[in-house]
Order: structure tokens, then C-alpha cells, then sequence
């Protein structure tokens, strides 16, 4: 039905901009970190140096470590929330399910920036958490660990990613058809082991594809720890805006990021994989 | 033969002791009333339809048996004992849904065992009789695949399996059949009321379709917005339906209105007599193939005769239905297929074919 | 007809829900009430009420200036992400072509990785082609990055739409190029209208890509940034504020608007019977 013309006007465009701007980035990114930092110039020689001082230096990997572990308690603890609250609106909620909807997406229109600003004004030593545990006579003094530590950017993040774990996890329990679950009780089922049995097992693909998006992005997230972290709390992506900074050793900082980038592509297409084998088309 | 006769009868079903009861059930949706007042008794081992057009509340009365609804009124019995008060998963109760609800993530094998796997029955007695069942619909052959990759008849069979495993008391099934194409539906019906015989439990069947609630079951429910017009065989159904609704709704008929005078009536240009009936306005059931063309009598004495030009000759295979025009009065008469016919014609029909209904 | 009602209660469920609902909104709603305290962003409880903080954000033009700059990149890069956001649904929904697979993937994996490697990844093309760090590279980032936005949403306009229409068009007559712009495009309107209000949040508020690639003027988002490294004044959780009112606005409007173009999850509902 669509001439030849039709379908190269249409797919040039996008291929050519797309080819221009995202595909020759990315490739300058990847030779970039087998380049060097010679006496504050990139050279452009090829070799495998910054791969190894990665993988010898054990700064990064214990940075990346403590990444990897923040990012998987963002993800853990998004799920916790957002998955009972997901069940809750598609199963319970009734006729308040759109409204209730609509106010829990609100939150991801809201900016990044300002929900982050909003936690550092919470956590801080003379913050509102403080002050009001101090002003109930919990505490007498300022608790410091609330601020600048993991925990506040675990904290923060969590906050920031459990709408987006609740989307995908919402929309597969509403695809699930109702009869499936009547079957399941009409055949003996109470309501726990059809929860067991059927609700979750069909929840999974979104399951998996909430906590992808909420581990890969913390993986990568260097804003926080910047807001809130504080210096023990420093993650990976931090350290690759240093070294894009003034310590200007592009090189090394496209080595960290090629390894991100990997681990973000083969988390991806293994979830791919287990999503296709777990969604029963 | 009055409406409350027809009602009445079902209250005394062919076994003593029934199944299950319905005692004047009511459901409302917000304002709409969706049934009322609905008694019914079903027997042990009957084949029960509940027949009736979307909106009649056929559906809604199979959900408060299963338990998915509750009643705004009344009680369900089933063997003495308190059935609506139960959760679905308590309840001696199967069901066979009308898109069949098998379980995307578990094989034929799983889907099956599912009813006894719940309630823990052990390994190889969950194997032995999840092959009887797949043989009992004969789809062993299938026992590992997964549903997408089944036709609609061969997941209909599984969806039976799977509910008839479990030995329920009572099988419901909501329009099973209206899924498929009407060749493989014929082939299923047969299948089912066999399987129904084997087995002997009682079926509750909904369906909006005549000819399916006919050829399948012992009795007949007719429901029409929430009540029940007439329950009874479908040989009594047909023969004697209650109601003009009823004679209409089930195969096809000419409503004849006129005043009674004694023992006779007069319909139009047609007379009707002997009659036993009270005098007053009254409306005849007459079917079309009780119609017959003068040439073709065989009809004893004593027997009525009109006379009426032909419109319409609908061709059927072995019979046709003409459309005929008796002094303003239209009927359909069905006769076997012969020659086109044309013109005015005289027919005759036997005046105990005429039912009277009431309006 | 379903039953109307919840099928069941749980009033657990229920408190633990309100619970998570308190956790995500607790903090905006902290930044909202400070914004009209005087004594400055913590302590507890607030106690005197000022308007001082808007006063003060009102007359100040650093930030009225970087809100133009953002106003001026959200909206081009609208104009670019959707223009080839439509072609490239339009490519995926129709066209077969070598490296249309990865052409997918490459056209989402922007949405996907984390901001700091596109924005790099773009800062070192700008390097390499000798561009001058400015609005613009920030626009070319933005739009190139949310270019995946408008794909995802128009693609699944184009899946919603009767392939019957478009034929019966050109079988009545219309060219190809007819039908595009009399059938094809009225019926993604609303995707269009949709996706674009998106994109426009997103470029708002984006921080990640924008970092690698600011020139001498900032956006909005990057101009609280470089406050926050200052000091905190109130005068951030005032325009914080504002910020949360506009975005509370534009999605009433987006939900109004998907409501209306994409079907709600389809459920199986028991016929009327």
C-alpha cells in the first residue's frame, strides 16, 4: 500500500539525523576511551590503558560496587512501594482508580531537580525531619546521618523512581482479564494463592520492566549524590563527571562510560529475553 | 395452560430431592433491576438452560451461583445447605467461562491440575486424573501445550477438563459454545450432552440461542428482563408456550387475537372452534408448520380452513415458509418445498394446534 | 454489567497505599509550605507567613531570563523531536528496511541510559565538529534525546489507527500525500498534542544532557543548580513551587488528552446478559 518513495521519504530523515547524532556520538564516546591524556592533550592513540587502570585500581571498582548497591536498594525498595500500591489501585480501588491514577503520575511531571531540592531541605541537619523530631522532643539533637550519606540518596531516589516502577507494573495488572482471576477462585483458589498463581506470575514482565528502568537510571545517577550524597556516597557517574571536568581526562571518562554503557545494553536484552519468554502472547 | 401452571411445574422437578435451589433471588445494579424474584430448582443430573436475550439477566443469575456476585435478595440452596453465603472457591460450583479464562503461563498439564493443586492433592493422583480428563475431552495429545497455541474448540475441551476435574456438584457454562463457527458448534453440542449423560452431573447452560437450548436440555429456563417467563421442557416450550414472548422466542409463530364467544373464536377472517376457553379477548399461538395447503391435508377432523394470497415464498432447502395475506392479516405458514407457487390459496389447520397464550 | 463495587475490601492495603501516597508527595508538599516561610528553608514547624520569597523571585532576572532560554529550547526541540519522531513511527509502522532493528533500538536508547552518557556522547560530537558550547548544542541534545518520546507515543497512535481509513481514501480518490495530511495525520492529533506536551516537560526539565552541553546561558533547571551550590534561599522552594503548579496544569491536560486518543486497558467485561 505505501510506494517506495513514500517509505524512503519517511525512514531517510530519522536514519540520517539519528546516524548523525546519536550513533557517531556514541562511536566517538567508544574510541574515546581507547584514546589517551598526554600532557593535558588527547592523543589519539590506540591502546587499552584506561580498561586496565579500571579494572587494576580498586578505587573504582569499590565505587562501582557501592553504586551497584545503592541502585539495587532503589530498586528493591521502589518495588516495595510501588507494587503493593499498583495492586492496590487495580484491584481494590473502584471508582476512584482514574483519580487516584492521575495523582500518582503527577509526581514524575514534577522536576527532578525540585523533588531533590525538596529532600535536601528535609534531611538536612537544621532541615524540616530534624526540626520536627526535635520540636516532638524525639531527638535532642540533629541527627547528621539523615543528610549527605547513602541513605539520602537512596532515599531520594526512591522517591523519584517509585511512579515510574508503579506505571509499568499498573498497566500489566490491568491487562490481566478478569475472568482469569474468577477462573482461578471458581476453581478453588482463595485469594492468596491466586495471587500467587496467576496475578503475579502474569505481573512479571512489568515487574521486570519498572525495576530495569529504575536500576539502570540510579546506575548512572550522578545528580544525586551531588544534592544529597555527600562525599561517601559518591557513585560511578560522578566520578566520569570529574574526570570530564577539570581533570579533563576524557579518555579514562569514556572507559567508565562504555562500561555503563554495556551493562545498561546487556541488562536490557536480558530482561528483553526473560520479558518475551514471560509474557505468554 | 396458565403462565403460573407453567412456573409452577418446575417446582416439582423429576427427582424428589433437588440440587440446587434458587429462592427468590433479586439483583440490582445501582438502580437497575437486573433480576427478580427468581425461583428455580435444579434437579440432580438435569441439563438446565437458561435461555434469554443480552440484558435478561441469564448471565447475572449463572454469576451469583458461581459466586461472583452477591444477591440484593434471597438465598441460593444447594444440597440443604447455604450456598451464596460462601466464597467462589468454597463452593461445590465449576465454571466454564465464554472466552474459557485458561491460564497463559501454565501448559494444558497445569491449567488442568490447577483445582487440585490448589487444594494440595498429592503428585500422582493429580497425574491420573489429569489424564482421565484429557481423555475424557480427548485431548491427551496436547497435555504440554500452552493455550495460545490451541483453536477455540481444543480450548473449549480443555476449559472443561479443567472445571470437570474437580467434580463439582454443579457445572456452569457461560455461552461455551458461541465462540466457534456453527459447523464445530454443532459437533460440540452433540459432544456435550453425550459427555453430560457419561458423566451425570447436572449443567446449567446459558445461551441466547433456541435452537442450541432445544437440542441440549431437559428443561429450559426463558428468561425476559430479569424474569422467568416459562420453564419446562423444550418439547412443552414449543408446544405450549405460555406467553406470546415465549412462542416467539422459541421458533417461529402466528399470534392470532380475537374475542372468544362460547366455544369458538373469531381471529380476523379466520374462525377457531371448538375453543375451551373463558370468554373475552383472548391471543392463539398457531406455529407455521402447522399450516398446511389444502392439497396437502392430512389433517383429521375437525379442521379450519382460510383462504389467503401468497407475498412471499422463502426457499429453506426441505421446506419453505410463504408468507401469506389473509384479509389484511399477515402469517407464515411452512410447507414442504414444491413449486413456486402464486395467487390465493386455501389452507387448513387443526384447531388443537391453536395454543392460547396470555398477552 | 459488572458489579459496580469493588470486588473486595482490604483496609491494610488500603493504609499501606496512603502510606506510599504520603511518602510521594510529603516532600513537595514540605517545599510548598516553606516557600511562604519567612525564617528561611528548615526548622519546624513554619511560623510566619511571607509572600517576600515570590517578591523577591519575581524581580529576579537571572531567572526570568534562564526561563526564556528554557521556553526557547523546550519549544524547538518540540518542533524537531516531533517532526522526526513522526517519520520515524511512521518508518517502523511501514516500512521495511535494512537496520530498521537496530534502528529501534537506537532510536529508545536514549529513554534508557542514564543522561550523563548521551549528554557526553554529544558533547564530544559538538567538540569534534567545532561547535561553541551554547543553546543550541542543548537544543540539538534535547531534541535528538526525545526524539525517542515522540516515536514511542506516535507509534502507538499509528497502531490505533484503522488501516481501513487511509485505504478507503485513497480509494476514493486522495493521493498518498492526500491521505496523510486529510486522515493520517487529524487521527493523531491527539498522539501529536499529547507527545508534545511531554517532550516539553522533559526539555524543562532536563538536567543531565543539558550539563555537558551549556554555554554562557543557562536554563532554568541548571540556574537552580548553580544556586544550590551558593546557599539555600527560600526563593528556590518559591520557584519550586511554581514549577510543581505548572506541571500540575499540564497533565491535567495531557491525561484529559490521552484519555480521549488511547483506549483504556482493555479488560474483559462480562456482557450485559
Amino acid at each position: 500500500m505505501y510506494s517506495r518513495t513514500y517509505k524512503t521519504l519517511v525512514a531517510v530523515p530519522p536514519l540520517l539525523w539519528v546516524s548523525l547524532f546519536l550513533l557517531l556520538p556514541y562511536a566517538l564516546l567508544f574510541a574515546h576511551s581507547f584514546w589517551l591524556l598526554r600532557d593535558g592533550f588527547i592523543v589519539h592513540q590506540w591502546n587499552l590503558q584506561n580498561y586496565r587502570a579500571l579494572f587494576t585500581n580498586p578505587l573504582y571498582l569499590q565505587v562501582f560496587l557501592r553504586t551497584a548497591r545503592i541502585a539495587a536498594s532503589v530498586t528493591l525498595c521502589s518495588l516495595l512501594l510501588g507494587y503493593p500500591l499498583a495492586y492496590y489501585l487495580s484491584f481494590h480501588a473502584g471508582l476512584r482508580k482514574e483519580l487516584l491514577y492521575q495523582l500518582v503520575i503527577i509526581p514524575l511531571w514534577v522536576s527532578y531537580l525540585v523533588r531533590g531540592y525538596a529532600w535536601k531541605t528535609i534531611l538536612g541537619s537544621d532541615g524540616v525531619l530534624n526540626g520536627f523530631l526535635q520540636y516532638l522532643h524525639i531527638t535532642h539533637e540533629p541527627v547528621s546521618f539523615f543528610l549527605y550519606s547513602p541513605f539520602a540518596v537512596i532515599l531520594m531516589l526512591t522517591h523519584i523512581y517509585t511512579p515510574f516502577v508503579f506505571l509499568p507494573i499498573y498497566a500489566a495488572l490491568e491487562h490481566i482479564p478478569r475472568p482469569l482471576i474468577e477462573a482461578s477462585q471458581d476453581l478453588g483458589a482463595n485469594r492468596r494463592a491466586t495471587f500467587l498463581r496467576v496475578i503475579l506470575p502474569l505481573s512479571l514482565p512489568g515487574l521486570l520492566a519498572g525495576a530495569t528502568f529504575a536500576f539502570l537510571l540510579s546506575l548512572g545517577d550522578f545528580l544525586a549524590p551531588l544534592l544529597v550524597g555527600g562525599p561517601s556516597a559518591t557513585m560511578i557517574a560522578n566520578i566520569v563527571q570529574s574526570l570530564f571536568g577539570a581533570a579533563y581526562d576524557w579518555p579514562l571518562g569514556a572507559a567508565i562510560s562504555v562500561c555503563i554503557l554495556l551493562i545498561t545494553i546487556s541488562l536490557l536484552f536480558a530482561t528483553e529475553r526473560l520479558e518475551k519468554r514471560w509474557s505468554f502472547k | 395452560m396458565s403462565v403460573a401452571g407453567a412456573i409452577s411445574r418446575q417446582n416439582a422437578p423429576s427427582s424428589c430431592a433437588s440440587l440446587l435451589e434458587i429462592r427468590d433471588i433479586a439483583k440490582r445494579f445501582g438502580p437497575a433491576e437486573v433480576l427478580k424474584n427468581i425461583s428455580l430448582r435444579i434437579a440432580p443430573g438435569e441439563f438446565l438452560t437458561l435461555l434469554g436475550e443480552s440484558g435478561s439477566g441469564k448471565t447475572t443469575l449463572l454469576r451469583l451461583i458461581a459466586g461472583f456476585e452477591q444477591p440484593t435478595s434471597g438465598q441460593i440452596w444447594m444440597s440443604s445447605e447455604r450456598l451464596d453465603t460462601l466464597p467462589p472457591y468454597k463452593r461445590r460450583v465449576n465454571t466454564v467461562f465464554q472466552n474459557y479464562a485458561l491460564f497463559p503461563h501454565l501448559n494444558v498439564r497445569e491449567n488442568v491440575a490447577y483445582g487440585l493443586r490448589v487444594k494440595s492433592t498429592p503428585k500422582n493422583e493429580i497425574a491420573a486424573r489429569v489424564e482421565d480428563a484429557l481423555g475424557m475431552v480427548k485431548m491427551r495429545d496436547f497435555a504440554g501445550a500452552r493455550p495460545a497455541t490451541l483453536s477455540g474448540g481444543q480450548q473449549q475441551r480443555i476449559a472443561l477438563a479443567r472445571a470437570l476435574i474437580n467434580r463439582p456438584q454443579l457445572l456452569l457454562l457461560d455461552e461455551p459454545l458461541s465462540a466457534l463457527d456453527a459447523n464445530l458448534r454443532k459437533e460440540m453440542q452433540s459432544e456435550l450432552k453425550t459427555l453430560q449423560r457419561e458423566i451425570g452431573i447436572a449443567f446449567l447452560f446459558v445461551t441466547h440461542d433456541q435452537d442450541e437450548a432445544m437440542a441440549l436440555s431437559d428443561r429450559i429456563a426463558l428468561l425476559r428482563n430479569g424474569a422467568l417467563e416459562q420453564v419446562a421442557s423444550p418439547r412443552e416450550i414449543y408446544s405450549h408456550p405460555a406467553t406470546a414472548y415465549a412462542a416467539q422466542f422459541i421458533g417461529q409463530t402466528n399470534l392470532l387475537r380475537g374475542e372468544v364467544r362460547g366455544d369458538c373464536v373469531t381471529c380476523g377472517a379466520i374462525r377457531i372452534y371448538p375453543v375451551s376457553s373463558p370468554d373475552g379477548p383472548a391471543t392463539f399461538s398457531l406455529r407455521p408448520e402447522a399450516i398446511k395447503g389444502i392439497l396437502d391435508a392430512t389433517i383429521g377432523t375437525p379442521y379450519m380452513k382460510f383462504k389467503a394470497t401468497i407475498r412471499q415464498q422463502i426457499y429453506a432447502g426441505a421446506t419453505e415458509l410463504l408468507e401469506v395475506d389473509c384479509a389484511g392479516q399477515l402469517l407464515r405458514v411452512r410447507v414442504p418445498a414444491g413449486e413456486p407457487l402464486d395467487g390465493e390459496h386455501e389452507f387448513v389447520f387443526s384447531p388443537r394446534d391453536a395454543v392460547r397464550i396470555r398477552d | 454489567m459488572t458489579d459496580i463495587k469493588s470486588t473486595s475490601r482490604s483496609p491494610l492495603l488500603a493504609a499501606y497505599s496512603a502510606l506510599v501516597f504520603a511518602f510521594i508527595y510529603l516532600p513537595i508538599v514540605v517545599l510548598i509550605l516553606y516557600s511562604f516561610n519567612r525564617d528561611g528553608v528548615g526548622g519546624f514547624p513554619p511560623r510566619h507567613f511571607t509572600l517576600d520569597w515570590y517578591r523577591q523571585l519575581f524581580s529576579d532576572s537571572a531567572i526570568w531570563d534562564s526561563v526564556i532560554n528554557s521556553l526557547l529550547v523546550a519549544a524547538a526541540s518540540v518542533a524537531l523531536s516531533l517532526t522526526l519522531g513522526l517519520l520515524a513511527a511512521l518508518a517502523l509502522d511501514r516500512a521495511n528496511f535494512p537496520g530498521k532493528a537496530l534502528f529501534r533500538r537506537l532510536v529508545l536508547l536514549p529513554l534508557i541510559l542514564p543522561g550523563i552518557i548521551t549528554g557526553l556522547s554529544l558533547l564530544m560530537f559538538a567538540v569534534f565538529a567545532g561547535m561553541q558550547l551554547s543553546l543550541f548544542t542543548v537544543f540539538l541534545g534535547h531534541g535528538t534525546a526525545l526524539i525517542s518520546v515522540a516515536t514511542t507515543e506516535l507509534f502507538a497512535g499509528l497502531q490505533k489507527l484503522d488501516r481501513a481509513q487511509e485505504e478507503a481514501s485513497l480509494d476514493l480518490g486522495a493521493t498518498p500525500w492526500q491521505t496523510f495530511w486529510r486522515v493520517t495525520l487529524p487521527n493523531l492529533k491527539l498522539s501529536l498534542i499529547a507527545a508534545g506536551l511531554l517532550i516539553f516537560t522533559l526539555s524543562m526539565d532536563e538536567i543531565a544532557v543539558t550539563f555537558f552541553l551549556i554555554g554562557r546561558d543557562n536554563t532554568l533547571p541548571l540556574e537552580i543548580w548553580g544556586r544550590l551550590r551558593r546557599g539555600i534561599t527560600p526563593e528556590i522552594n518559591a520557584v519550586s513551587t511554581l514549577i510543581f503548579a505548572v506541571s500540575v496544569a499540564l497533565i491535567v491536560v495531557w491525561y484529559r488528552l490521552r484519555a480521549r486518543s488511547i483506549s483504556p486497558a482493555p479488560r474483559e467485561l462480562i456482557e450485559t446478559s
